[in-house]
């Protein structure tokens, strides 16, 4: 039964507050209202001169990409529509469910949440820049999910998956609780939180065996 | 049949695109020039626009073209909208002149960018007149009272004409059917009287008139020879089903066709449901869904809105993109009709159940009427099997969003409803709860609903609920922790064991799948059912494998895109797939072997009969073919054996198909006309243990055990995961999820992931466990029925009920069991102190 556990006390070494401290510091939690709402002092007045450069080079999945940016762009936004990097997903845009996770300096974040001009120089990775680039080798926390049959609609799949592999990087051999702690800011509406664990606990494993 | 491939675990061939992000959702596609859209929504819960001039905004820079009601099509009756719903004259059109819920969309606004777009909105220039509007259904029912709609605050169905419809419509659908489908209702004004609220006692559900009735065998005198009578009122949760995808759809036209990208529960189902809200003809549609981010029920087949990116591309000239936000989502994004319910029961001294006569009010919304409380009585017949029952049903309308099918429609609902009674006269009886179910389980053919004209009930395919029952007790060691836990305390820790019955609607009959083996020996299969999740996309044509008995890797599934040629297929709701089409593909299977058998005789001499299909081979007396060879073959032959002649019975979506597919190889095409005795359901039996802390009110599920009657096992993970996934949506239901209305401006309250507390990892239970019975269904030749809906009321049921039993069976009459509800409880000496009669609060 050891093995079913999902989650009961929480862990002493939770990664969540370090995850949200994260967040904080990058100075964006408000996220995606400018683009989204009612923005109208934005428009039509120029932002505050200098304030913000518009060209920007970002490091995505290893490669340098150049690129416009609105001030309020989040890096979200920036990713899906100006790299035509899709597999980062949309669930809610304000820091609710984590669909939108990506690797900001191998640090678990919500990409809605994130202005995109503020991760200059820093190292962003993405579903897509997971696997091997030469090779196509899956990653094994993605190839734990093709060992278990992991998610079901997988709308949230990548963000779980990008918590996963940045929750291993600070406890690389989590029990079953542990792990359920550190990836518990992703919501899944499908709900089959069990198989989920497992598909990611058999990445951890996949890891740790090379 | 044989064995290989059916109760195998199995990946996905779509698993690796989703895993490295490649999967395409609607958002995820691009198309040169696309604009983008904004919704101008309604701030208030009723009203009508009096004044609107978008002239200003249409000036703007960047500004494309408007939408308004306008240009939309009249209501689209006869679409599908869910489990056996149609809309009506009176449905939604997508935008409107009088929104009738805050949030409605009023017009839509194409520019170049999104930025633009909203700006745009905000140049409207648009007065609203405020109406009358009401948020909560009782509240509607009083005398005085405002009416959601103009028209009224029901909706009734006029009585069947007599000797009509019921009769012939059963007649035609044979024995075992189900109740034949009244006359469509219409919306009237219904109010109770002063008398009858005065006459309910606090917390009762007042008995005024109800519009809806049925009923088999004699309630009254049920109730009066039952050793014990209960009568008890419960309030079910209205609940937005919360798709992680939202409905985002995008459209563009090209050659006098709409492309339109969207998230649906059906490939092909949803051209027809388009073509009406858009006002355009089917042949006219092509639809593009190869990822649905989840559905729930909410996207049958896709949604109403889908129709304003595709007429704004037409009058834009140029793609749309329309993003739905996760707050607009919580609008337009459709949600579960609560149900308030009072039910009087009566029990033998031996627990056998005599009769139950419940009386139910369907929080509707404001537009076309679903039929939760009324499954809700069809359910309780099936999973209690009362000796008489009688059910008396109002669908009110109220100014909240629209409701629709949600996973387990109205089952969930029922169940919630009738465990925490069974729970309570258990312990009143001094019966065990596992054994009070097992004296009221549905067995074999059992009857459920009302008496139908012929004079009898409808009934099941099979029911092997008992069997179930043993095995959950045995798994979730029922006894030990009865001995253990049952009521105990420990320090502040109250901890309680339950057990719920779930019946659901297991599988529907009646369409067809196609096949063609190609002449390079490769199966492509071809697929209509939506992909959102639940691999029956890829496990039903599994059956097509293990029939030819070739690897399944040898099989290609051609799927997502209307113009690929796929066959008629059901919706993947109401638990229907797995049951209904892997029939159609055991048809189809059944044709191509017999076509390959004939092929072999034509070539090599002898009969068909002789020939065995086997090993990717055609085998018999004159030697044996490859698939390879006997699809050249096939093509050479032509007629049936290619496509170009099919069966007369298929859809006619099927045959615009085939037509298309003919000649490339041997066609496999079949519609599902197997016979079939009963009404298939399926059903799940769930079992929880608790941890109530008395001083925080939080509650912890320790242990979950769900177990399936649900025919044979198709897909083992696949079937776990239903279990699990479902009984999470149960167990959201019974503890966390909710909505909130502030009663007096008719405003949404809680309209994000935080409001309304969908479950996260760390509520699953702490160990689950998910099994099923696995035997078949007698009545469909694969054995195999659907999963998807009856472990959400069993989690819901059996959640409640060991709440109940660590605290108390009088603490709550409402759903969630919230933490406040327990802790004023408790306080209470175990007796509810909340409000069991006012929704959304
Ligand atoms: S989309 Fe970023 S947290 Fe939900
Ligand atoms: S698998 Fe559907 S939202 Fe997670």
């Amino acid at each position: 039964m050891e093995d079913n556990k999902m989650s009961e006390e929480t862990p002493q070494s939770a990664s969540r507050r370090n995850f949200i401290k994260g967040v904080i510091a990058a100075g964006a939690v408000a996220s995606s209202s400018a683009y989204l709402f009612r923005s109208t002092t934005l428009h039509g007045q120029p932002s505050a001169a200098g304030a913000v450069e518009r060209l920007i080079t970002l490091n995505v999945n290893g490669q340098d990409r150049r690129i416009d940016v609105m001030p309020q762009d989040t890096l979200a936004m920036t990713l899906r529509y100006k790299l035509g990097l899709t597999g980062t997903k949309l669930g809610c845009d304000r820091a609710e469910c984590g669909a939108c996770t990506v690797l900001v300096d191998d640090v678990p974040r919500y990409s809605c949440s994130v202005l995109a001009h503020t991760v200059r120089g820093r190292k962003i990775t993405t579903i897509e820049g997971l696997a091997d680039a030469t090779t196509g080798k899956l990653h094994p926390v993605q190839q734990g999910v093709i060992d278990e049959q992991g998610f079901q609609c997988a709308f949230c799949m990548p963000g779980f998956v990008m918590a996963t592999v940045g929750y291993l990087k600070t406890n690389p051999n989590p029990t079953r609780q542990e792990l359920a702690h550190g990836i518990s800011g992703n919501l899944c509406r499908c709900q089959d939180y069990d198989k989920i664990l497992t598909a990611m606990m058999r990445g951890a494993d996949n890891a740790r065996k090379g | 049949m044989a064995n290989k491939l059916i109760g195998q675990n199995y990946t996905t061939p779509d698993l690796v695109a989703k895993v490295t992000g490649k999967a395409k959702y609607a958002e995820d596609y691009r198309v040169d020039g696309m604009l983008f859209c904004k919704l101008l929504t309604s701030p208030m819960p009723h009203a009508r626009v009096k004044r609107l001039d978008t002239s200003k905004a249409l000036a703007m820079p960047g500004v494309k073209a408007i939408l308004t009601a306008d240009d939309m099509p009249g209501a689209a009756a006869g679409a599908t909208l869910g489990e056996n719903v149609q809309s009506t004259a009176q449905a939604e059109r997508g935008l409107t002149n009088e929104p009738l819920y805050q949030g409605e969309p009023i017009l839509a606004i194409a520019a170049t960018s999104e930025l633009e777009a909203a700006e745009a909105v905000e140049a409207i220039d648009i007065e609203f007149e405020a109406l009358p509007f009401v948020v909560d259904p009782i509240e509607a029912l009083r005398p005085g009272s405002a009416n959601a709609r103009t028209q009224g605050n029901v909706w009734v169905r006029p009585p069947a004409p007599a000797g009509g419809r019921g009769a012939s419509g059963d007649a035609a659908r044979g024995r075992g059917a189900a109740p034949p489908s009244p006359p469509p209702p219409q919306v009237t004004v219904w109010k109770w009287t002063e008398a009858d609220f005065a006459n309910a006692k606090e917390g009762e559900l007042p008995l005024g008139k109800f519009s809806d009735e049925w009923s088999f065998g004699n309630v009254d005198d049920g109730l009066k020879k039952a050793d014990l009578v209960l009568d008890e009122t419960f309030m079910t949760q209205s609940t937005g089903h919360q798709p992680l995808e939202t409905r985002t759809a995008m459209a563009y036209w090209q050659n006098g066709k709409c492309y339109l990208h969207g998230s649906t529960q059906s490939t092909v189902q949803t051209v027809a449901s388009f073509a009406r809200w858009a006002g355009i003809q089917p042949n006219q549609v092509v639809m593009i869904s190869e990822y649905t981010g989840g559905g729930f029920g909410s996207k049958i087949p896709g949604s109403i809105f889908m129709a304003i990116p595709a007429l704004l591309s037409k009058k834009a000239n140029a793609p749309v993109m329309m993003r739905i936000t996760r707050e607009e989502e919580h609008f337009i994004g459709r949600a579960r009709p609560g149900v308030i319910a009072r039910v009087k029961a009566g029990f033998t001294k031996d627990g056998r159940i005599t009769a139950i006569d419940m009386y139910a009010i369907c929080d509707n919304g404001p537009y076309d009427a679903q039929g939760d409380a009324r499954t809700a009585g069809t359910t309780i017949s099936l999973a209690y099997q009362p000796q008489a029952m009688r059910w008396r049903g109002l669908t009110v309308l109220t100014n909240t969003p629209p409701k629709v099918s949600q996973r387990a429609p109205g089952g969930m609902q029922g169940v919630g409803i009738m465990e925490p009674i069974l729970s309570k006269a258990a312990r009143r009886l001094g019966i065990d709860q596992v054994e009070i179910r097992k004296i009221n389980a549905p067995s074999g053919k059992a009857p459920f609903g009302p008496t139908l004209p012929n004079g009898k009930q409808a009934y099941v395919t099979s029911a092997f609920v008992k069997e179930a029952l043993d095995k959950g007790r045995e798994l979730f060691k029922w006894d030990e922790k009865k001995a253990a836990f049952s009521g105990k305390r420990q320090g502040t820790k109250a901890r309680g064991i339950g057990v719920a019955v779930s019946p659901f609607a297991g599988g529907s009959i009646g369409f067809d799948a196609l096949f063609i083996i190609k002449p390079d020996g490769r199966i492509q299969i071809q697929s209509g059912i939506g992909n959102l999740g639940t691999h029956s996309l890829f496990d039903v044509h599994r059956i097509v494998a293990e029939m030819l008995d070739v690897p399944w890797e040898q099989c290609d599934v051609v799927f997502g895109n209307t113009a690929k040629n796929l066959p008629w297929t059901c919706v993947s709701a109401g638990s229907q797939t797995a049951h209904a089409m892997t029939r159609a593909a055991h048809a189809a299977s059944t044709s191509a072997i017999k076509k390959l058998q004939e092929i072999a005789a034509k070539s090599r001499g002898g009969n068909p009969e002789a020939y065995k299909v086997a090993g990717g081979k055609v085998s018999g007396p004159g030697g044996s073919m490859t698939f390879a060879q006997a699809a050249q073959k096939a093509i050479e032959l032509g007629g049936t054996y290619d496509g170009h002649e099919v069966p007369e019975e298929l859809n006619n979506f099927t045959k615009t198909s085939a037509k298309a597919l003919a000649g490339q190889g041997l066609m496999g095409v079949a519609k599902d006309t197997y016979p079939r005795d009963g009404q298939s359901q399926s059903y799940v039996v769930g079992f929880a243990a608790v941890e109530v802390d008395t001083e925080t009110g939080a509650v912890k599920v320790l242990d979950y055990t769900a177990i399936g009657d649900v025919g044979r096992i198709l897909n083992p993970r696949g079937l776990k995961g239903q279990l699990f996934g479902g009984s999470m949506l149960g167990l959201g239901h019974a503890m966390t999820q909710r909505w909130a209305y502030d009663q007096h401006y008719g405003l949404a309250l809680a309209r994000r992931f935080h409001h309304n507390r969908p479950p996260t990892i760390l509520d699953a239970p702490t160990n689950f466990i998910g099994d099923a019975v696995d035997l078949a269904d007698p009545e469909t030749p694969t054995g195999i029925r659907g999963v998807g809906e009856p472990p959400v009321g069993a989690a819901y049921g059996a959640i409640m009920n060991a709440i109940a039993d660590a605290i108390g069976d009088d603490a709550f009459k409402r759903s969630p069991v919230t933490a406040d509800i327990l802790l004023t409880s408790l306080e209470n000496g175990g007796k509810r102190t909340h409000e069991t009669l006012t929704a959304h609060i």
